[in-house]
Formats: C-alpha cells, sequence, structure tokens
C-alpha cells in the first residue's frame, strides 16, 4: 500500500484523485476496501474520511488506519454537519441508493465540491438491448439481473445533469468513462455522451 | 503525594512472586473533589505498568478496566494467580504492543485491588468506610486518573482504551480532557448506561444487600463476607456478559458429572455448574461493597446528560481520532449504542471509526480471541503512532 502514484487506483478512481486538491478534507461515502482514500491519504496528505456499508470492508479500511465508519449513504449523511467537508466522493454508487436526490442534495450540503461517478444508462448498448432484446439490459458495466440488481435507481448521464441542476448544482467537469477508464472531457449536455459513454464523473458545486 | 511499590491488597496473595505493581497516595494537599460533592482525601490509587515510557513521554496508552477488572492487564494476579484479563490484547508484539507502547492501567477508585474504596479504613472513624464511603462516578474515577498521570509525569496520552465500563471511561477521557490525548478507543460500551443495564445491576446489588452476612455493609466489623450474595449478583450479570447462543454451543442442557436427571435442586446442568464456578471465584477476589460502588458508577454514567443532553456537545471540537468497536451478539452494550457514539462523532465531524465485529461470543468477546478486534486495534494505533491517516 505503498504506491507513490495513480497507477495502482482504478482509472476512474484515479481521475477522482486527481481533482482533489493536497491537503483537502474528504469524505469518501462508499468507500469500499479503502483503495482512493488509503491513495488520497498518503500522496495528497489529505485529512480522509469514509463510509462504508459493508463491514467487512469497513474492518479492512480501518485495519488500514484509515477513519471510516459502516453505515449507508441513505441514512447516514444527514448526521453529518454543513461545510465541514471540501470535497464529498461518491464512487458508482448513487444509482444504488433508495434516494438519490436526497443523497446529492446531502453531499453538496456536507461538501464544498462533490465528485460523483455513475454508470450511464443510456449507452447505446443499453438502449439497443432493451429495444432488440425485448429484455432488462445486462451489459458489461451493469451486468445484474433485474431480480438481484443492486442498481434500484439508474439513470442516464442527461437524467442526472438534469438532478444535479434541480439541485441548484454547477458543473464544473464532466469526464466521459470508457468501461473505467477515462475517454475524456465531456459537454454535459450534448448528446453523444449520453449515447457513446458507458460511465461519466461529474464534478459539482453548490451554486 | 507518596509513591509506594507494594499495594495493600484486602485478600492474602496467591501468588507472592507475581508483580504487585505500584500505588500512588495522594495526600491532603491533592484531595479529590467529586460529582457527589464530597471530597475524598487522603487517597491511594494502585497501577501497573508495562513497557517502557519513551523520552518524550508520547507513547502512553491508559486501559481502563472493567466493572470486576483490575489494574493487572498482561501479567500474573498476585492474588489469584491467573494471568491477566487481557493478555491476548497487550503485552510484546501484542495489538497493543509492549514493545512499543508504555501502558498503564489503574484500579479505579472504590475498587478493591489497591485503590481506595469501600473497604478501607475512613480516616475520620478508624473504621472501615463500608457505606460511608462516597459514591463516585465514571468521571471521578477518570479525574483521578489525570491524577495519576500527573503523578507519573505524563501530560498528554497516545491512547485511551477499555471495554465495557473500561469503553465509558475512555469515552469521559475524550470529554473532560481532549487536549490530554491523541486517540480514544472504547470498546463494547455505551454513552449511558440502559434501563436494562441498571435493572440488572440492581439485581445483583439487592442479592448482595439481602445475604444477612452483609450486616448493613458493616460485615468487616462483624468479621462476616456476604459471599452468597456477591455469587449471585456475579451469576446474575454473568449471564449478560454471555450470549444465548453462545451458551447454547457452550453447553446446550448437558449434564454435569450425572447420566440422567437428578429430581433434586443440586446442579443437574452444566450451565448450573458453571455459574456456581463463576460465582464463587468471583467472591474469592472481589470485594462486595465495591460492587455496590463499582455498578453505581456505570448507573450513573449518561454523557449526554453533562451536556444539556446533546451527546454530540461533549465530543464539539474534539482533536483526538476514535475507534470504537462493538459486537454483534453483545446485547449488555448493543451495536446500536456504540454507533450512537459514533453518530453523535460524525456530528461534529470528529474522525471516527467503527467497526462492529461479527461473532456470538457476546458482550465478554472483548476479553476473548477475536483476530479481527485484534486487526483493527493493530491497525488504528498503528496509525495514530505514525501519525498517518
Amino acid at each position: 500500500m505503498s504506491s507513490s502514484g495513480t497507477s495502482n487506483l482504478r482509472p476512474d478512481l484515479a481521475a477522482i484523485a486527481e481533482m482533489i486538491p493536497d491537503g483537502a478534507r474528504v469524505l469518501d461515502v462508499g468507500c469500499g476496501d479503502g483503495a482512493l482514500l488509503e491513495y488520497l491519504v498518503r500522496t495528497k496528505h489529505v485529512d480522509g474520511r469514509g463510509i462504508e456499508l459493508s463491514q467487512q470492508n469497513v474492518n479492512a479500511c480501518v485495519a488500514r488506519g484509515l477513519a471510516v465508519v459502516q453505515g449507508d449513504a441513505d441514512a447516514d449523511l444527514a448526521e453529518y454537519p454543513g461545510g465541514v467537508f471540501d470535497f464529498v466522493i461518491l464512487s458508482q454508487t448513487i444509482q444504488a441508493t433508495e434516494k438519490p436526490a436526497q443523497v446529492l442534495a446531502d453531499m453538496l450540503r456536507i461538501g464544498r465540491q462533490a465528485a460523483i461517478s455513475l454508470p450511464n444508462f443510456g449507452h447505446w448498448r443499453v438502449r439497443l438491448s432493451l429495444l432488440v432484446g425485448g429484455r432488462m439490459p445486462r451489459t458489461e458495466a451493469l451486468g445484474y439481473y433485474w431480480y438481484d440488481t443492486p442498481n434500484i435507481h439508474l439513470c442516464t448521464i442527461a437524467d442526472f445533469v438534469d438532478l444535479a441542476r434541480k439541485n441548484g448544482a454547477v458543473i464544473d467537469r464532466a469526464l466521459a468513462l470508457k468501461h473505467d477508464t477515462v475517454a475524456g472531457e465531456m459537454r454535459p449536455d450534448a448528446w453523444g455522451p449520453n449515447l457513446f459513454a458507458q460511465g461519466a464523473i461529474f464534478l459539482l458545486r453548490k451554486s | 503525594m507518596t509513591e509506594t511499590a507494594n499495594p495493600r491488597f484486602l485478600r492474602p496473595l496467591s501468588a507472592p512472586g507475581a508483580d504487585a505493581g505500584k500505588a500512588v497516595s495522594f495526600g491532603p494537599d491533592k484531595p479529590l473533589a467529586l460529582d457527589c460533592g464530597r471530597i475524598l482525601s487522603p487517597f491511594t490509587i494502585a497501577y501497573m505498568t508495562y513497557g517502557t515510557l519513551n523520552d518524550a513521554k508520547s507513547n502512553a496508552i491508559l486501559i481502563c478496566h472493567a466493572l470486576t477488572g483490575d489494574q493487572f492487564v498482561a501479567s500474573d494476579h498476585p492474588v489469584t494467580g491467573k494471568p491477566g484479563w487481557w493478555t491476548m490484547m497487550v503485552g510484546p508484539g501484542k495489538p497493543i504492543d509492549t514493545d512499543r507502547f508504555f501502558v498503564i492501567c489503574a484500579n479505579v477508585i472504590g475498587g478493591c485491588m489497591g485503590s481506595t474504596g469501600p473497604a478501607d479504613t475512613d480516616p475520620t472513624t478508624g473504621k472501615p468506610f463500608a457505606l460511608d464511603f462516597p459514591l463516585v462516578t465514571v468521571r471521578d474515577i477518570v479525574r483521578s486518573q489525570a491524577m495519576l498521570l500527573d503523578a507519573l509525569g505524563i501530560e498528554t496520552l497516545l491512547a485511551v482504551t477499555g471495554g465495557s465500563m473500561g469503553g465509558m471511561q475512555a469515552l469521559q477521557w475524550a470529554a473532560s480532557y481532549p487536549k490530554r490525548v491523541r486517540a480514544v478507543m472504547p470498546i463494547a460500551c455505551a454513552a449511558r448506561h440502559s434501563a436494562q443495564n441498571i435493572a440488572f445491576h440492581e439485581v445483583g446489588r439487592q442479592a448482595i444487600m439481602a445475604d444477612p452476612d452483609w450486616k448493613g455493609g458493616e460485615y468487616q466489623l462483624h468479621g462476616t463476607r456476604p459471599s452468597k450474595g456477591l455469587a449471585v449478583a456475579r451469576m446474575a450479570a454473568h449471564i449478560t456478559y454471555l450470549s444465548e447462543a453462545a451458551l447454547q454451543r457452550k453447553f446446550g442442557r448437558n449434564l454435569q458429572n450425572r447420566e440422567a436427571l437428578s429430581f433434586q435442586f443440586t446442579p443437574d446442568f452444566q450451565i448450573e455448574s458453571y455459574l456456581h464456578h463463576q460465582g464463587a471465584s468471583f467472591v474469592d477476589r472481589f470485594d462486595a461493597n465495591s460492587y455496590l460502588y463499582i455498578t453505581r458508577a456505570m448507573d450513573y454514567f449518561d454523557l449526554a446528560e453533562d451536556y444539556a443532553g446533546h451527546l454530540a456537545d461533549a465530543f464539539r471540537d474534539s482533536p483526538n481520532r476514535f475507534c470504537i468497536i462493538s459486537f454483534t451478539s453483545d446485547w449488555l452494550f448493543p451495536t446500536v449504542e456504540n454507533k450512537r457514539v459514533a453518530h453523535a462523532l460524525n456530528a461534529v465531524a470528529a474522525q471516527v471509526s467503527f467497526v462492529e465485529i461479527k461473532t456470538d461470543k457476546g458482550h465478554d468477546s472483548f476479553l476473548l480471541d477475536e483476530p479481527e478486534m485484534f486487526d483493527t486495534v493493530r491497525g488504528f494505533l498503528n496509525s495514530v503512532a505514525t501519525g498517518v491517516a
């Protein structure tokens, strides 16, 4: 666990890491096994905290010396006071929350900036799969059957952009993802990424 | 203030070769002002240390013991001859590594293992305090520990930790002396004693007081000991330290040394003889009045009460790092109570970790072989000591 570059991080996490300034106060919601958080703490010297649903992951994080609490975004973000974090991260998780709008609102309240990555249900494969196959899409990025998926609130890039603006968020940056690698910057309102990007990362702040 | 090599114990030593630790006596110039309004002076704190204090005095960890625990954390008990109560956690190379850290554990005031308690002589009467001993609180206990640290010349602790009532003390440290400690690790505890927990304690106290040998608390003057009442108190309490699943797994309905039910009231079942043994061995080492006083200290503990009911305010602007550990099968201090503390810490953006360990061994899990707990403690202390994360 002593990598000095972002090379060991999953590319989408590395892209989020690059957005975060040195020494920032960071809350990683759904921090998993703590890979991103540990990288940020060790390399960017952030004051990092995590929330993670899986107790097994939490225990692993704490054993790695990270400050992580077992909890979930839906129930526990409400506990956090406003404006104490510079940066709140939600990586590939918003589609699995019960109340995505509330989670997004809480993130914008808690942090000065928020980074959110999500799978794009508007990708052409998803559209084609439903159109041609007539069944709920199963793709590389979204491999679950309809009956066992944790992704209960899937959305397209355009859908998310709408929700973000409705929550009074300003989109400072938007990156298109091809699987988990960054394909490049995108215009959030353009039709192209909504059709061709498998996912997206947004850097948001409250207007 | 005087330091003595050998604390005075109520009971004879069965392991005279074991390290009996040290004691500090605080004279009239160092009184302990108690929450009940009374003053305890003079008084003594008996304690043990393990490892070596470094030159910077920055590697001290205070371990706070539970209700019936004592200062003999990691070495043989001079009175019982048994191994220390946390030898799996504390020692050379252990999660609380005494090759690296200087570990201090003090017997609580009100206790019966060398610190001033109800069995000691009241200097104003020349008789044992008994029920004239003032009621002490967890906050009083912590205040006395701070005085001990002053006496040892230690300004700041690297960490304070403990399970059960020891965890309560750790939380009280965070509230009372946030600048004198860096990391706080309460295990299997709560920020308040619940109604159910108070209820169990009251059963225990009533069992002691109902014993004719208790003599209104003055059993020392009468040359008696309320052993039966204290044993029953211990038996009832011991059930709360375990879990239904663990009892079933360990004992089931197995019979003790017999093939068939006896149709009498002698112990037929293994669980009965186990509890009898727990009760009997406890009275050999513990003072009945101390049990009354320390259970009361736990009952009175409600950290939020000191902050107008807002637990989060106990930790406002806390510079401390917290690691809270609970156990799935602990119904005495269940996860929900531990998590309440974590939520309060979140609410003031304190740096907190919360880990729930899956086990069927109940409240006592913190004393047992729980590898995930050891990994957590090791990781947390390591990150605190190295300043990482």
